[in-house]
């Protein structure tokens, strides 16, 4: 999409929000962004939004069976994730918060993958699968700084602005409303607008900061705090699968061309809790998750799907059974992840062991051994 | 051998890293053009040109962000800090992020960059800007924390520790910039491992045990002890994590009295745990208490004031006549 398209987007006005399928499941047109993928992707997406709500209505149960010490919940922001993770190039870098379970499902990662970290039987559990993922970022913001030196790293590597895009790379970065506040953040715009850095800043804004609400982060909206940097700022529909896949695309191939950074504020919402420790009913309205509940973005991809014939109740019934296994999966893989043995710690924490930690270890060692010699 | 000052050995060992692989980066403020307020990386950017030594936004956690950022993607910057107190906004980049990467990502990653940071007082300077923040970093396992008391040292020691694969906390004594000293420029490796202590000065009768701008004050206090017959071993440290202990332990069996010097105040600092590792260690050689000569536990006072709060000759050569009292 041309850069005129960047500057009108200063003009519009605040509550301006791009969109193409309406919560009643109807296509509607923008000005600037259209979808560019096919009917068949779609059905694929809805899939793939299908399977990360089972997963995450799973995996919370399994939180309160006691399996797991926290689960971090994607529930309602399914599109968001999903769509954005349509929009990735071969040589773009993706780097996660903590809550992208739709982005790592639509890579076609194995979501068990991901359940050490909060059973406890890893610190991160990291894909082995696509190089181009960085782990998961548990201090809020941080990693969108990461995010920047990356794509500064892409510049040097010639990775930008080559005639031949498929040859160029950005880097998506991904945070919430809350981390727009954290310092981190802020220098990760500066930086980024300073360099004319390849990265899309991917904001899921769903309302809630734990407990506090966005307007305690800011009385303007988000996606205008870009302006203030030197960038283009984007508000889209979170909710709307299409809008969100057309945005990012536009950003990532804006990003990969060298014409620098892009700030992509996807409204959408947190129908469940921030984490299984939180209680939204502590601070929010009933009436306010009703509201957004009606603008469910699997419910709208469903409806639009149904009525162009291109799924049925068969299809839907087909994943709903697929669902179901990959539930099943999650629950007999979760008991089983392999608990690790700290000795095996003190060979983490440098590239080289020291001497003292050669020694903590052994140390470690020669104690627990006694047990199993004394039992 | 060249005669050269810390702060040109600095600049010749950054050349030489620059030089040598097109990965090494510098970043910082004001360190391009101007050279850096040390003049530490003067002349590097007209060398290797404005990507290979950035100055950066005017942000301590973005100039670190951004380098853990290009360090995962196979480059190896070199960051500099301007003074040791503008070190706490990338506190957490550092202590969270720098220094966990490796272990947070089961040893897949590596963060194989370099925080420079000078440090220190003794230059008559305003606040924040003489402060000896090393007992944080040493504390953080992953991180790697060094510091050179020479040039020769300085001039290895910048290019080992960016050859290093892990996360090295460079820092740099300020008021030992301008002091000569011998540097064998074209020497294809350094004398010594970047982790083991050096005995900066031989001796029998009790052992300084220190580091960084101490170094000098602690040699110059042998000197002055040699003259009324007493021999002062002194063990520059170099490497504050980690700490090459065996060094430590041969030269305080030998002496049998250890005292440890540095300007960092006292409660928790690298006395301490100097103190509690070779009474462990070495506690039935032991003729006297480990004792400490620090900077007092006070904010770092007015500059007009540093000469009282800074351990000197007199303040060593104290401790010194105490533990040989025992």
């Amino acid at each position: 999409m041309p850069e005129a398209v960047a500057a009108e987007l200063a003009t519009r006005a605040d509550d301006h929000l791009v969109q193409l399928l309406t919560p009643s499941g109807e296509l509607v047109a923008d000005q600037d962004f259209h979808y560019s993928g096919s009917e068949q992707e779609l059905v694929d997406d809805l899939r793939t939004m299908l399977l990360t709500r089972a997963i995450d209505i799973e995996a919370t149960a399994l939180q309160r069976k006691g399996e797991l010490g926290l689960w971090v919940q994607s529930l309602g922001q399914e599109a968001a994730q999903v769509g954005s993770a349509r929009a990735f190039g071969r040589h773009d870098l993706i780097v996660p918060s903590y809550r992208e379970l739709g982005v790592y499902l639509a890579l076609g990662l194995d979501p068990l993958e991901f359940l050490g970290t909060f059973r406890g039987t890893a610190m991160v559990d990291w894909p082995t699968g696509p190089a181009n993922l960085h782990l998961p970022s548990f201090v809020i913001g941080t990693q969108t700084l990461h995010a920047v030196g990356m794509a500064m790293a892409l510049q040097r590597d010639g990775r930008v602005g080559n005639p031949e895009p498929a040859d160029n790379g950005a880097v998506v970065v991904y945070f919430g409303d809350g981390a727009t506040s954290q310092g981190d953040v802020n220098e990760a715009f500066v930086f980024a607008a300073a360099a004319q850095a390849p990265v899309v800043f991917f904001c899921q804004n769903n309302q809630w900061a734990i407990s506090e609400p966005t307007t305690v982060q800011t009385p303007i909206p988000l996606y205008r705090r870009a302006a203030g940097f030197g960038f283009p700022g984007v508000r889209v529909d979170g909710n709307d699968v299409l809008a969100v896949r057309a945005v990012t695309e536009w950003a990532l191939a804006r990003a990969r061309s060298g014409a620098g950074p892009v700030l992509i504020e996807a409204f959408t919402y947190r129908i469940g809790a921030h984490t299984t420790s939180d209680d939204p009913t502590k601070y929010r309205d009933a009436a306010e998750v009703d509201e957004w509940k009606a603008k469910d973005p699997i419910d709208r991809l469903r409806t639009y799907l149904l009525a162009r014939g291109l799924i049925d109740d068969a299809w839907l019934d087909g994943v709903a059974a697929e669902a179901s296994i990959a539930a099943e999966r999650l629950r007999t893989g979760c008991v089983q992840l392999v608990e690790p043995d700290l000795a095996d710690s003190f060979d983490l924490v440098y590239t080289d062991t020291p001497e003292h930690l050669q020694r903590q270890r052994q140390e470690f060692q020669a104690y627990e051994a006694s047990f199993e010699v004394n039992a | 051998m060249s005669t050269l000052t810390m702060a040109k050995a600095l600049n010749a060992g950054l050349r030489r890293a620059l030089a040598g692989d097109p990965k090494v980066l510098l970043a910082g403020e004001d360190i391009g053009r101007l050279g850096g307020v040390f003049r530490i990386t003067e002349g590097l950017q007209a060398e290797f040109g404005p990507t290979r030594v950035v100055d950066t936004p005017l942000a301590e956690a973005g100039i670190v962000g951004t380098a853990v950022g290009m360090a995962l993607r196979g480059y190896k910057p070199v960051v500099e800090i301007q003074f040791d107190g503008f070190v706490y906004p990338a506190f957490d980049q550092i202590v969270s992020q720098v220094s966990r990467l490796h272990f947070r990502s089961h040893g897949r990653l590596s963060v194989p960059m370099v925080v420079r940071i000078p440090y220190g007082g003794g230059i008559g300077a305003i606040e924040h800007h003489s402060e000896s923040p090393e007992a944080y970093f040493a504390h953080t396992p992953g991180l790697k924390v060094v510091t050179c008391a020479n040039p020769s040292d300085a001039y290895w020691m910048i290019q080992q520790a960016i050859a290093d694969p892990d996360p090295v906390i460079f820092f740099e004594p300020k008021r030992r910039y301008h002091d000569k000293g011998e540097v064998d420029l074209d020497a294809s490796a350094a004398p010594d491992s970047l982790y083991q202590a050096r005995i900066a000065r031989h001796g029998t009768d009790a052992t300084l045990l220190t580091y960084g701008p101490m170094v000098r004050t602690c040699l110059d206090a042998a000197a002055a002890a040699e003259a009324e017959g007493r021999s002062l071993e002194v063990i520059d440290l170099r490497s504050l994590s980690p700490i090459d202990d065996a060094t430590v332990f041969a030269s305080v069996r030998r002496t049998g009295r250890a005292v440890v010097v540095h300007e960092a105040v006292r409660t928790l600092g690298m006395g301490a745990e100097l103190a509690a590792r070779i009474q462990a260690e070495c506690f039935y050689e032991l003729q006297a208490p480990v004792l400490r000569v620090t900077g007092y536990d006070l904010p770092y006072p007015p500059s007009r004031t540093e000469h009282s709060y800074l351990p000197d000759l007199d303040r060593v050569l104290d401790a010194v006549d105490q533990s040989l009292a025992h």
